[in-house]
């Protein structure tokens, strides 16, 4: 009896959760595919973005996120290589070094963002500007990227590892030709799972990208993200609401794309990695 | 100790050697490699103490013994690859024509070009098979294309995967069967034209009809390379062996029990462990 | 055939050693990092914390409130609010997301399975600026027909709650997935009832993995801005009931910022490092337990 109730629980539990994932998407949908059209997808923003489109800060939001990935990306690909092959796991240094990034990826984002204002925007003088945001944002990929490349690259087996010392390769060569590309499909999906957490990110790029919503003319002039936007329509901007919902559209589809690309990635390289050449 | 023939001079030996028959098939045992006193460590914890004995150019020598005394181990310290287990340590000396390998400042990429090694599990890169082979030259830094083509054909010939995969270079190395694996591993230790060759248990992954093919192989290998193969295997030792090494634990740690000719090792040992052993009373 | 000839053409790639020290040091960078935030946090919150110009660190907890017009900096009322919400959204968002795992791990029929498990990822990605528009135009709203004025602590848990479980229940679902295939046989042999397999084996089988999940949620829940700014009313007061409108420390700082000045400014950097010391204690915890899974 008792079993029986515990399980119908969970079914409602279950159920409970679908049905308010359910309400959440189908508002998206229905408030906002009305905003979604090509001028809105293609215009700059008019009368305080209540008209007009998001087109400007679609491009602001790529080049952010672009600069971010060119940081964070090489940084974090480095140090996870290091971590995963050049250390001991459990040695001292490992370990520290292995608690500064889990701490670091749970600062909130708000505190990034104030780290940025302080530093990217003030010490080093960059202002509000796209190459500020997107220095603030790799500081937030950073831990993600670092995680996930490293244990794709222990989860490699050592017997490869193995067999090219046997054979007096260098660890370099081992790296590029037999490791990495035994790892890619884990680092592919780290680095997307990071884009999209970059993508959703407001808070720490409100002092540092800026609040302009024109189109930017360099990376030294300030640009609005798109999750920005979504933020200063719903709070500051009376009547914004439509286009809002038309922005939190877009960028769900945006988010939910990276994630299925970063899937199908996966097991398109779990299925093709014995063949490479 | 020994001049550059590498021929032994006036080092005591400290086993039981049988009496030296000259003829068939192996040679006059001219030692190749002389390993002296030779303990390992994991962690503080000695697996292997005290090892002696030389091994004979052109040779097969067997390492024969129950898991756990220190076999795998003995043979991993011989090119070197204890410098990638964790906490491992070496004391004592290996002469690989009278230079001593575990001197810290040699040059182990060298080393390991010389002495090969073949493990357990056939471990093909994921790769194929044209590049699980052209990778150890690349590495050597042998680029001419011509070059590199004949050496993949002369070493697929002798571990006679010729025939098999000469027309599908380009697949998957792992999409053969075990057998061919590991044949294929054997290849790629070959193509860098080692002189000795270290199998650790080569066959035991495999079935039997593969295993068999193996083990053809390595009988073919022999007076060109000098091989040290461990083996559980009883009769494959006494099938392809020239020389017998039989370890056991004693006082918490492997040694070496008694080391002879192949067939005097297993038709009249001297120690009675070994003989107990090899009837299969004890290990 | 014993002199190695070598065409050495080009060294391709630099030696052991020399790799070992280049990738060595984008490595300390990305550690450094952590070190660089600090070390700036701090550099902006000086003049407050040494208590130089007027304010010492006990003042931040002491005054009656957060009035910066008239240089009062009680954080006191912003922390409550902050691990009121956190801990109400922990309430809910704990035994659901477990819930949640458990249902898709043991009982759902394998094709609900995978588009649960999808959903679940899903959520899981959603901004938190889009569950703040959403609990702005639809939540608050509802909370205030029953309730004026709707913007509220129990919306601040309510989005908290629904942006907190994925994390729950994608990491417990990891932990449960973990444990031994035989732990369940083991027990349905002995013919216990599944609620008991469930709650009693399976459960503290990984409890290890769901305790990390969930200290992962609560860093996620107080570290929260966006989402909880847009619904929550931002009052500073000290939360007398569900629904009194509240103001969390990071909901703050970005309302402040922008505008913020001198001591204003530095007591704001304050309350970053009281953030980062909150979230710091929780990772070390969590990382803890996670290397003690690890060694069994």
């Amino acid at each position: 009896m008792a079993d029986r109730f515990f399980l119908l629980t969970l079914w409602l539990i279950a159920g409970l959760v679908t049905l308010t994932f359910a309400w959440l998407l189908g508002d998206i949908l229905i408030k906002g595919v009305p905003a979604i059209s090509w001028e809105f997808l293609s215009q700059a923003p008019s009368r305080a973005g209540r008209q007009g489109g998001i087109w400007p800060i679609l491009v602001s939001t790529v080049l952010i996120l672009s600069v971010a990935i060119c940081v964070a990306l090489p940084l974090g690909l480095c140090s996870a290589i290091w971590l995963a092959e050049f250390t001991r796991r459990d040695g001292p240094l490992g370990r520290r070094i292995g608690l500064a990034l889990d701490i670091l990826a749970g600062v909130p984002s708000i505190v990034i963002g104030l780290f940025g204002y302080a530093f990217f925007s003030g010490f080093l003088g960059l202002g509000f500007s796209i190459l500020s945001g997107g220095l603030t944002l790799a500081c937030m990929m950073l831990p993600i990227l670092v995680r996930t490349a490293e244990s794709g690259l222990t989860a490699v087996p050592d017997e490869w590892r193995h067999a090219a010392a046997a054979l007096g390769m260098r660890r370099g060569s081992v790296l590029w030709h037999v490791l990495l590309p035994a790892a890619a499909p884990a680092i592919t999906a780290g680095l997307l799972l990071a884009v999209g957490r970059a993508t959703a990110e407001t808070a720490a790029l409100i002092f540092t990208s800026g609040y302009v919503d024109r189109m930017p003319e360099s990376l030294s002039d300030s640009g609005r993200a798109l999750a920005v936007h979504i933020y200063d329509l719903s709070m500051n901007v009376t009547g914004g609401d439509q286009a809002a919902y038309g922005s939190a559209l877009v960028l769900v589809t945006l988010i939910i794309v990276i994630n299925l690309l970063a899937n199908l990635l996966s097991l398109y390289w779990a299925k093709r990695k014995v063949t490479l050449a | 100790m020994t001049d550059s023939t590498g021929l032994q001079k006036g080092i005591e030996s400290p086993y039981t050697l049988g009496q030296v028959e000259a003829g068939s098939p192996c040679c006059e045992p001219v030692a190749h490699l002389q390993i002296r006193d030779l303990t390992i460590a994991y962690h503080g914890l000695t697996v292997l103490s005290g090892v002696s004995l030389d091994v004979y150019r052109g040779c097969i020598t067997a390492l024969i013994g129950p898991s756990g005394c220190g076999k795998s181990s003995f043979l991993a310290c011989l090119n070197r690859l204890t410098d990638l287990l964790p906490g491992a340590h070496t004391r004592g000396e290996v002469r690989l024509d009278g230079q001593n390998i575990l001197a810290p400042g040699l040059d182990v990429k060298q080393l390991r070009q010389r002495i090969g090694m073949i493990f357990q599990k056939p471990n093909p890169f994921p790769l194929s098979i044209r590049r699980n082979l052209e990778l150890p030259l690349l590495e050597r830094g042998i680029r001419q294309r011509i070059e590199i083509n004949r050496r993949i054909e002369n070493v697929l010939r002798d571990v006679g995967l010729w025939d098999e995969v000469a027309t599908r270079l380009n697949s998957p190395a792992t999409r053969l069967s075990g057998g061919q694996q590991q044949r294929l591993c054997i290849a790629r230790a070959l193509i860098l034209e080692p002189e000795i060759l270290l199998m650790d248990e080569p066959c035991s992954a495999l079935d039997p009809l593969s295993s068999a093919v193996v083990e053809d192989l390595i009988l073919r290998l022999r007076g060109r390379y000098t091989v040290i193969i461990v083996t559980h295997n009883l009769a494959q030792a006494r099938r392809i062996a020239n020389y017998a090494a039989f370890f056991w634990v004693t006082e918490q740690s492997g040694k070496l029990i008694e080391f002879n000719r192949c067939q005097s090792l297993f038709e009249a040992p001297q120690n009675s462990l070994t003989e107990a052993y090899i009837a299969g009373t004890k290990g | 055939m014993h002199e190695v000839t070598v065409t050495r053409k080009k060294q391709r790639w630099p030696s052991d050693a020399l790799m070992k020290v280049m990738l060595g040091l984008p490595a300390l960078a990305a550690a450094a990092l952590l070190l660089l935030i600090v070390v700036f946090l701090v550099y902006e919150a000086w003049p407050v914390m040494t208590g130089r110009s007027g304010i010492s660190l006990l003042d931040f907890f002491r005054s009656d409130g957060w009035y910066p017009l008239q240089e009062q900096f009680g954080m006191l009322p912003m922390v409550w609010a902050s691990i009121a919400a956190a801990l109400g959204a922990m309430l809910l968002a704990v035994p659901m997301g477990l819930a949640c795992a458990l249902f898709s791990q043991y009982l759902a029929p394998a094709w609900i399975k995978g588009l649960f498990n999808s959903m679940i990822s899903l959520l899981a990605g959603i901004p938190s600026v889009v569950f703040g528009l959403w609990g702005l135009t639809v939540l608050v709203p509802l909370i205030g027909q029953w309730q004026p004025p709707g913007a509220s602590l129990l919306a601040a848990v309510l989005i908290l709650a629904m942006m907190t479980l994925p994390t729950v229940a994608l990491t417990s679902r990891a932990a449960l997935a973990a444990t031994t295939p035989s732990l369940y046989q083991g027990a349905a042999m002995l013919g216990m009832s599944r609620h008991r397999i469930l709650l009693g084996v399976l459960v503290p089988a990984a409890r290890r993995g769901i305790l990390g999940g969930v200290l992962l949620a609560i860093a996620r829940a107080l570290g929260e801005t966006m989402a909880v700014l847009m619904v929550a009313g931002n009052v500073v007061q000290t939360p007398a009931s569900l629904f009194d409108p509240i103001r969390v420390l990071t909901a703050n700082i970005a309302l402040e910022m922008a505008y913020a000045v001198d001591q204003h400014r530095s007591s704001l950097f304050v309350s970053g490092l009281l953030l980062m010391a909150m979230v710091a204690i929780l990772a070390w915890l969590a990382n803890r337990m996670s290397r003690s899974m690890a060694h069994g």
